[in-house]
């Protein structure tokens, strides 16, 4: 029946071209490359606000630009990295790959996908248009802790609670896809626990979704009467409490922390088998470590937060509750390295971004357990040591696992092969600057530099000239990620259907390019 | 030979970080038996780390060397193994057991509500530190004292730049200083690193912490809470004496306060030149007005206001007055009734009154400023 | 097929929602039994009977009256030492520094934040919004008493009151609306 549907709708979407082609198209390989291209800008741009930051650090003293507009670069930087670049990246990612791992012809709900990107650009375009506003754009943090971003902040306010609605909207509607399309149409025979492990984490990462961006959207929501409209959940003086606006975020904000790692560790569980020639090790434990660590993260929330001022209960048990992830989360790590063990190990350039990944998130796992001691936040919060912990979970960890998943897939969407060499020297590039990036960054913290300041004391100076030399050399590295898929998409070696020969999976059965419509007729799975 | 080089080079690298307490690379031990207890937490979480990750990396390093295709490594067959798994999700969870009990009992050491020797309030504002030794009648505001200009690369920067203020926190060695945090906006974090202290600041809510400080010395810290343009520009400075010179310099404090009420009633009969006004308005315009409304006076549109032909500045001096005594609540305008003297306010309105292009030729005496503050007090 | 699915995802999306703002009271009644953020009870409470004769706490209280407010708000005396279970009481003189009609709200606070639901107020003038004539001085009541459960360790205790202006608010005066804080 929907194969039907799916297919009358095909007929008529071949027609169209240009510019309409894609605003309309409602194929999940199409939208999965809208995402893609869309999340690979918003890193540029992000990433270039990065630059600011690092350019106006790199020596004390104010040079480029004024405290204020540094503040804004922070704050529009995170959002853009967080809504913009790596979840937009693994939505695409799951769009691409998810109708073809299962068997599927298409997404679930097509033309709500069609929506569900389409609304992205127009939310970014509102809060990037909210830096040229007077008074200029949002400039509270990306965690927009009241009441700096109600009271105490000019109107950008409106145009960023109006931005995050649209971006959740985008995130659930995209979220509610995936599920429909994971439970309702898999291939005959393919049961739950043979599903790619990929789509068992972007299962459970879909519900993550659905559980705590409307918890964001009741937050920014208050955010807004609280300015506007003269309710006052957060300000004392009307009863509320700000301390109350952490707890609210934080409920959304740890879950979503693991909203961006979860697709990752499905890819680098892809992509380790692949190239160690061997099966996964612990395939279900695998799964059950995905679910325990989502779970987990519901109740460690307040882990953001030991220094607003907890009982001794709730610290402790905060305390607990977030070391207890590192069990998972190292169960992962042990697998990953047992499939490896008595392997047959090629070094092709998505496995070399997988062990990078390994390597560098387990060294942001390292410091997470650290901040999660109580006593010891109390030293590290809000320090540079905090930020060197999420960057190195999130860039080496979740950008680097969309490297890998681009580099592996990015023959089997093309049909070609891109240049190794620029790939090499993109990787090469950087691994290097990223740690030259971010390892001095544990340093500075350890040694007292808070986080989000445009200035700082002289005995942070020279770290911070490195740590900038390493952002700018990181920044540039990209562009040759850029011009490797940009060449790639236009021509190169042929590739067969399987790209790489310890693959598997259904993927790889289609031909390469993967044609726009494939499994029209479902596979058996055996 | 190899072998123990690469013994040493571990060893070195491992144990580097234990010798380098204080150093720019790491964790300040500081001089609480808090801050101590916390190193040593530190240091201990760390090591643990760094000997699983040795560990582990070593294996997977081992085989990504030995098991490589290009050796002609074929691939074993296995995949599972349920008795693995539960040994390595056991044991992980042991480690985490060892780390949990030093952790608790710092918590709890650190969470101690026995009676304290001196109690003082901590009040954050924009962007600047408010001290008051509660029960003995002393507070005083403490704002970054690092010129502008050595922000701006005018002018050579000093060893404490951006980490010096006006007036630091006084307390005693070896006694039990609570301190009570509120915030007067934003949230606020008080922090000093060599105490292991770090504490929001509220707005409407006060949180507690305490230090016992065992030597004397002067300790820095910073704001640590994104609090807004001036975040990075309000760093704590906590100076620790002797019990002694403790009391010494309170009772000092409590003098200069009765000598200040005395010296200000003088100057309301007086009449200053406005040369004298202008001076002393410059340096209190640079000291507490130009972070926003900048050096220039023409503000940051959309943010703070440009005082070049501004309306109140060239307008009702009685609402002159009452913005700088009162400001503008809700905004980041503060109330300076309690931050200035008379006399400051005076200066720094006639300075505001005849500068950038403002022409309004006025001067304006203390007595003026003094009148206002009675006729609207009902006094 | 897809209908019936994508209707309760429909609803569980709606539900966290409103979940986000079930957390509002939810927080409360947890800040209630754990004393989190120092909130005590802004109801009076019963009268004591039981007095624990072994011990004496002290409690000290502070005012925390935001720059610009135009209130003066402060306990005739800083610190009381009592006993748990002992019913005290003290004066707090406040006073309207403006010229207009205002309306305060005391908010309480105590620190440590564990001793916050061991500390009674009987009565207590945080309860209500209070109204000022132009200029006006008030003597405030302050009935309290410290709970006979309040764990040994907590010696002394601290309770804070952070005076807010709501005269926009409370009065919605047309003069109080268009220029707020005139002197």
């Amino acid at each position: 029946m929907s194969t039907q549907v799916q297919s009358s709708e095909h007929a008529h979407e071949e027609h169209l071209t240009g510019i309409k082609r894609w605003l309309f198209t409602t194929n999940h390989k199409e939208i999965g490359s809208l995402y893609l291209i869309f999340s690979l800008v918003m890193f540029l741009i992000g990433g270039a606000m990065a630059m600011v930051i690092r350019a106006e650090l790199f020596q004390p003293g104010l040079q480029l630009v004024d405290p204020h507009f540094f503040n804004q670069m922070t704050t529009v930087h995170g959002l853009i990295m967080v809504f913009g670049a790596v979840m937009p990246a693994f939505t695409g990612l799951a769009n691409w790959m998810i109708p073809m791992m299962i068997g599927a012809p298409d997404m679930a709900l097509p033309r709500m996908n069609n929506w569900s990107f389409w609304i992205l650009p127009f939310a970014f375009a509102i809060l990037l248009a909210s830096l040229f506003m007077e008074g200029g754009g949002p400039a509270f943090g990306w965690t927009f802790y009241a009441p700096l971003s109600t009271t105490y902040s000019n109107d950008n306010t409106a145009l960023f609670v109006f931005a995050v609605h649209i971006m959740g909207i985008s995130s659930i509607m995209g979220a509610i896809n995936v599920i429909v399309t994971i439970v309702n149409l898999r291939a005959p025979g393919m049961t739950w626990m043979k599903l790619p492990l990929f789509v068992w984490t972007w299962l459970i990462t879909a519900f993550l979704l659905i559980a705590v961006m409307p918890v964001l959207a009741g937050a920014v929501t208050m955010v807004l009467t609280d300015k506007y409209f003269g309710t006052s959940f957060f300000d004392a003086a009307g009863g509320g409490d700000p301390v109350m606006f952490q707890h609210i975020f934080w409920f959304f904000g740890h879950p979503e922390v693991y909203i961006m790692i979860l697709p990752a560790f499905g890819i680098i569980s892809t992509i380790v088998p692949t190239f160690s020639r061997k099966k996964l090790f612990g395939y279900s434990s695998m799964v059950y470590a995905t679910s325990s660590i989502a779970f987990l993260s519901f109740i460690v929330w307040a882990h953001h937060m030991f220094t607003t001022g907890m009982p001794l209960a709730g610290e402790l048990f905060f305390m607990y509750a977030t070391m207890l992830i590192s069990v998972p989360t190292g169960v992962k790590v042990f697998n990953w390295v047992a499939t490896m063990w008595r392997g047959s190990i090629s070094f092709e350039i998505p496995m070399m971004f997988s062990i990078a990944f390994i390597v560098l998130f387990t060294l942001g796992g390292f410091s997470g357990l650290m901040l999660a001691i109580t006593p010891a936040d109390f030293q590290y919060h809000d320090t540079y040591f905090v930020v060197a912990h999420f960057h190195y979970v999130l860039v080496t960890g979740a950008v680097f696992s969309i490297m890998a998943a681009v580099y592996y897939w990015l023959p089997k969407w093309t049909g070609h092969m891109y240049c190794i060499t620029t790939a090499k020297w993109h990787f090469w590039m950087s691994l290097i600057s990223v740690n030259i990036l971010f390892f001095p960054m544990h340093f500075v913290g350890l040694a007292g530099m808070p986080r989000r300041i445009p200035d700082y004391a002289l005995q942070f100076a020279d770290f911070n000239a490195i740590i900038s030399i390493g952002g700018f050399a990181f920044g540039l590295s990209q562009l040759i990620f850029v011009w490797c898929v940009f060449k790639c998409a236009r021509g190169g070696e042929s590739v067969p259907a399987k790209v790489w020969d310890g693959a598997e999976g259904l993927e790889w059965e289609v031909p390469s390019p993967a044609p726009l419509h494939t499994f029209s007729t479902p596979p058996e799975v055996k | 030979m190899r072998i123990s080089k690469f013994a040493y080079l571990l060893t070195f690298l491992l144990l580097s970080p234990l010798t380098l307490a204080n150093s720019d690379y790491n964790m300040r031990k500081g001089v609480t038996d808090v801050s101590h207890s916390v190193y040593e937490l530190h240091m201990t979480i760390f090591l643990i780390c760094c000997v699983i990750g040795l560990i582990v990396f070593s294996v997977m390093f081992w085989a990504l060397i030995k098991h490589r295709k290009s050796k002609g490594a074929v691939a074993a067959q296995f995949h599972e193994s349920t008795k693995v798994e539960i040994v390595w999700t056991a044991i992980p969870f042991l480690i985490l057991v060892i780390m949990a009990i030093p952790a608790t009992k710092t918590l709890i050491a650190m969470e101690d509500t026995s009676k304290a020797d001196i109690t003082i309030k901590v009040t954050g504002s924009q962007w600047k530190w408010h001290y008051e030794y509660l029960g003995h009648d002393v507070d005083f505001f403490s704002v970054l004292s690092t010129p502008l200009s050595q922000v701006n690369n005018e002018e050579e920067k000093t060893e404490t730049y951006l980490l010096d203020v006006d007036k630091p926190l006084v307390i005693p060695t070896n006694k039990k200083v609570r301190f009570l945090m509120t915030s007067d906006d934003v949230i606020h974090s008080w922090w000093v690193p060599d105490f292991a202290v770090k504490k929001d600041a509220n707005p409407g809510f006060i949180n507690e912490a305490w230090t016992k400080v065992n030597e004397e010395g002067i300790y820095r810290g910073q704001c640590a809470e994104l609090c807004g343009k001036d975040h990075g520009f309000m760093p704590v400075v906590v100076e620790a004496v002797s019990p002694e010179k403790f009391e010494q310099w309170l009772t000092e404090q409590q003098l200069a306060k009765t000598e200040a009420v005395k010296e200000a009633e003088a100057l309301l009969s007086q009449t200053l030149s406005k040369e004298e006004l202008m001076t002393e308005g410059q340096t209190v315009y640079m000291g507490y007005c130009a972070a926003c409304h900048q050096p220039t006076g023409l503000g940051l549109p959309g943010v703070f206001p440009g005082l070049k032909d501004n309306a109140v500045v060239k307008g009702e001096l009685d609402e002159h007055i009452d913005v700088l005594l009162n400001g503008r609540p809700g905004t980041a305008m503060q109330a300076f009734a309690k931050q200035l003297t008379v006399k400051q306010i005076a200066a720094v309105i006639t300075y505001k009154r005849n500068s950038w292009g403002n022409d309004t030729g006025e001067v304006i005496q203390p007595s003026q400023v003094q009148a206002f503050i009675d006729k609207t007090s009902g006094e | 097929m897809h209908a019936a699915l994508v209707k309760k995802l429909i609803i569980a999306v709606v539900g966290m929602f409103a979940f986000a703002f079930a957390l509002v009271p939810l927080y409360d009644v947890f800040c209630e039994v754990t004393g989190l953020n120092g909130k005590p009870d802004m109801e009076a409470a019963q009268a004591s009977s039981l007095v624990d004769e072994s011990r004496m706490v002290d409690v000290s209280f502070i005012t925390q009256t935001k720059q610009g407010v135009p209130f003066s708000v402060k306990a005739k005396q800083f610190s009381v030492a009592v006993k748990p279970g002992e019913m005290s009481e003290l004066v707090f003189v406040a006073k309207n520094l403006s010229e207009y009609q205002r309306v305060m709200q005391a908010i309480p606070s105590v620190s440590p934040g564990k001793a916050a639901k061991y500390l009674h107020k009987v009565a207590c003038f945080c309860f209500d919004r209070q109204p000022f004539e132009p200029n006006q001085e008030v003597e405030f009541k302050l009935v309290f008493y410290v709970d006979t459960e309040l764990p040994q360790d907590v010696q002394e205790l601290t309770l804070s009151y952070a005076i807010f202006d709501i005269s926009d608010v409370a009065l919605a005066r047309d003069d109080a609306k268009t220029e707020p804080y005139k002197g």
